[in-house]
């Protein structure tokens, strides 16, 4: 028997954790969330993305309680929290500047939110223990925030309000103050974490590749709206539109006319160019204003034109962006349009086959795009 | 190192002369042996005594200290309270006059407070004692209190209350639990400032004091103009040493704190 895929939101059985339903928050005029409706489910890893200013942090801060929605409702395990103050919910927060308490120690740090519960002493111990060694921070229990280095101090973030054991943990930004390396591993300890406690956990992040490395399903939004919602390969392979393309990965856009063609559309894009061909599903666009959007690594490279392959353009080397394990070459067309083509450097840089001004083709199969109305 | 220079030389020299020469001369004259103040008769330490024999001054200097510690504890719960709702408040119609109210007192000359709050005193029909100066006294160095705590407020950042309020506190044991402890500091120098205040003011107290109780400073001024005894240099040689100390302390605690701490985030940035 095959593995059970965890997939809760394909399951039309499945109860979700939160619902969102119809909620709306005006701060004054200005409109952050925008009549928003979603369903997160137990033990997701759900991750908002999006620019600063779309509302991810306020749609955080509604689930958290510290702002309420002008209108709809949100409901946790299927009861409506809107009327429920912060700290009478099962949801915990990390926050982005940590928080930590600083004339507390780690240990009381930990301790703060079991206390408030009244829980017996030798209970709080152990679960502070617990945590502390979920954590690896056991060794610096009795030191004081700014004691400790940022790394650690985002672990005792994550202990106190793990602590708890909330239905749902919320976390904003939360490695947004790390360097990259130390980010890296944190992703996966975070996973990690997320994984053995079974809570589910929602975080806000304006970094597109910290979304799809943790996130079970990643929420694209703007403007207070949630522009689409899918697991991460299916953002990133199927956007449905010209906004998630262009904000997740980096994309090629060609704007043109369709017209019906075999398994697909024709599209009409530059003056004396061979129209594009492209296969897809995607119904009515006849004879309308259409976009391609092509992934540069899906975009071959090559000196001769290449046989057999569904659309190929002639251009000159624009310039050439080495990063080391890939290089991007942006290569200019004949009016003026500059497509990235990417490439693995299997090769030692000496050996490069293309270099500034080459005349080179790019090309790519009839199914390597996608065709979006908008 | 920089080299040495007459003209910095001199402007350190009378810049200082300027700021203690009359202390110093007033502690010197507090050991004289002779009863006028201005004949050097030999050192003595016998006003001092004398001093210490003299109920009058005893009971205003404990008077002084007893208006100081109540008067300074009201005006630092009240003044904290308005910092608080001045910084919280965020913008409402009229938030500027507000805040502009609160430290107007600050530039209002002490002879008006004290008159107006002599004029209130008279109309509620209160007898003037040690409860008139030590309300008056709280009203005026309120506002201090507000503008220290509130400085101190503007930096806090105030997830740490949404941090405590999402770990299961009411509003008010996040206040107690978290806020407090963080800007007690700024509520401590809150209420030393206006201990201080309290004890060097003498205009406020003139109006407010009445037949039943007088306090240090008021003491001293009427002794003052019946001529300077060598008593009085003794008992302001006193306060300049207890103050003088004060200072020094303070300065200590907070100059070791603030290098320990620096040493300490040093050590926890190279753990990384």
């Amino acid at each position: 028997m095959a593995e059970t895929v965890f997939a809760p939101w394909d399951d039309s059985n499945a109860k979700p954790l939160i619902q969102f339903k119809n909620v709306t928050k005006r701060f004054g005029e200005f409109t952050a969330i925008d009549d928003l409706s979603i369903d997160i489910f137990e033990q997701e890893f759900f991750a908002l993305l999006g620019p600063s200013g779309c509302g991810k942090t306020t749609l955080m801060r509604l689930l958290a309680g510290f702002e309420t929605p002008t209108s709809g409702e949100i409901l946790l395990a299927g009861e409506n929290i809107v009327p429920v103050p912060p700290n009478k919910r099962a949801v915990n927060m990390m926050f982005q500047s940590y928080a930590l308490f600083p004339h507390l120690d780690i240990t009381e740090n930990i301790a703060f939110g079991l206390k408030r519960d009244k829980m017996p002493k030798p209970d709080i111990d152990a679960r502070v223990e617990e945590m502390l060694a979920l954590t690896r921070l056991t060794q610096f229990a009795r030191r004081k925030p700014h004691q400790i280095s940022g790394g650690q101090r985002q672990r005792v973030a994550l202990a106190r309000s793990l602590a708890k054991a909330p239905k749902l943990l919320l976390l904003d930004e939360p490695l947004g103050a790390l360097d990259k390396k130390l980010r890296q591993d944190t992703q996966f300890e975070l996973m990690d974490i997320q994984e053995k406690t079974g809570t589910t956990f929602v975080i806000v992040t304006h970094d597109q590749e910290e979304a799809m490395t943790v996130a079970s399903r990643v929420a694209v939004m703007d403007e207070g709206r949630i522009v689409q919602v899918a697991t991460p390969d299916a953002i990133y392979e199927t956007p449905n539109s010209i906004y998630v393309a262009d904000f997740i990965g980096d994309v090629n856009i060609f704007e043109g006319h369709a017209s019906a063609a075999a398994d697909g559309y024709d599209i009409a894009w530059g003056e004396g160019q061979k129209p594009l061909h492209a296969k897809t599903s995607v119904e009515n666009l006849d004879g309308k204003q259409c976009y391609l959007a092509i992934r540069p690594e899906k975009v071959s490279i090559s000196a001769q034109k290449p046989e057999n392959v569904g659309n190929a353009v002639l251009g000159k080397i624009h310039d050439i962006a080495y990063l080391g394990n890939i290089s991007t070459y942006y290569v200019g067309l004949p009016d003026g349009k500059i497509v990235k083509a990417q490439t693995a450097n299997t090769r030692r840089i000496s050996r490069r086959s293309f270099t500034w001004e080459d005349d080179v083709w790019l090309s790519w199969t009839d199914t390597a795009g996608v065709v979006l109305g908008r | 190192m920089r080299r040495f220079s007459w003209f910095n030389a001199t402007s350190l020299t009378l810049g200082f002369a300027f700021l203690y020469v009359p202390m110093i001369i007033l502690i010197i004259y507090s050991f004289n042996a002779s009863k006028l103040v201005t004949v050097w008769a030999g050192f003595s330490t016998k006003w001092y005594g004398e001093l210490m024999q003299n109920e009058a001054f005893l009971d205003a200097a404990w008077v002084t200290i007893k208006v100081a510690v109540i008067s300074s504890s009201i005006a630092t719960v009240l003044g904290t309270m308005a910092a608080i709702v001045l910084v919280r408040a965020g913008r409402f119609h009229g938030r500027t006059l507000f805040s502009g109210m609160i430290y107007a007192p600050l530039v209002m000359p002490e002879v008006i407070t004290g008159l107006s709050l002599l004029l209130l005193f008279i109309g509620i029909g209160m007898d003037r004692g040690i409860v008139t100066i030590t309300l008056a006294h709280a009203t005026f160095s309120m506002c201090y209190v507000s503008v220290v705590v509130s400085s101190r407020l503007i930096s806090f950042d105030r997830s740490l209350e949404e941090a405590a309020l999402d770990l299961g506190c009411s509003q008010f044991e996040a206040f107690r639990l978290v806020t407090l402890p963080i800007i007690a500091p700024a509520v401590i120098s809150g209420w030393l400032l206006a201990f201080t205040l309290s004890l060097d003011d003498l205009v406020i107290a003139s109006f407010t004091s009445g037949p039943s109780a007088t306090t240090l400073p008021i003491k001293i001024y009427s002794a003052v103009r019946l001529g300077v005894s060598p008593e009085i240099n003794a008992l302001s040689t006193i306060m300049i040493a207890i103050v003088t100390f004060g200072v020094i302390t303070a300065s200590l605690v907070s100059k070791r704190n603030a290098v320990n701490r620096q040493r300490e985030e040093q050590a926890a940035a190279r753990m990384t």
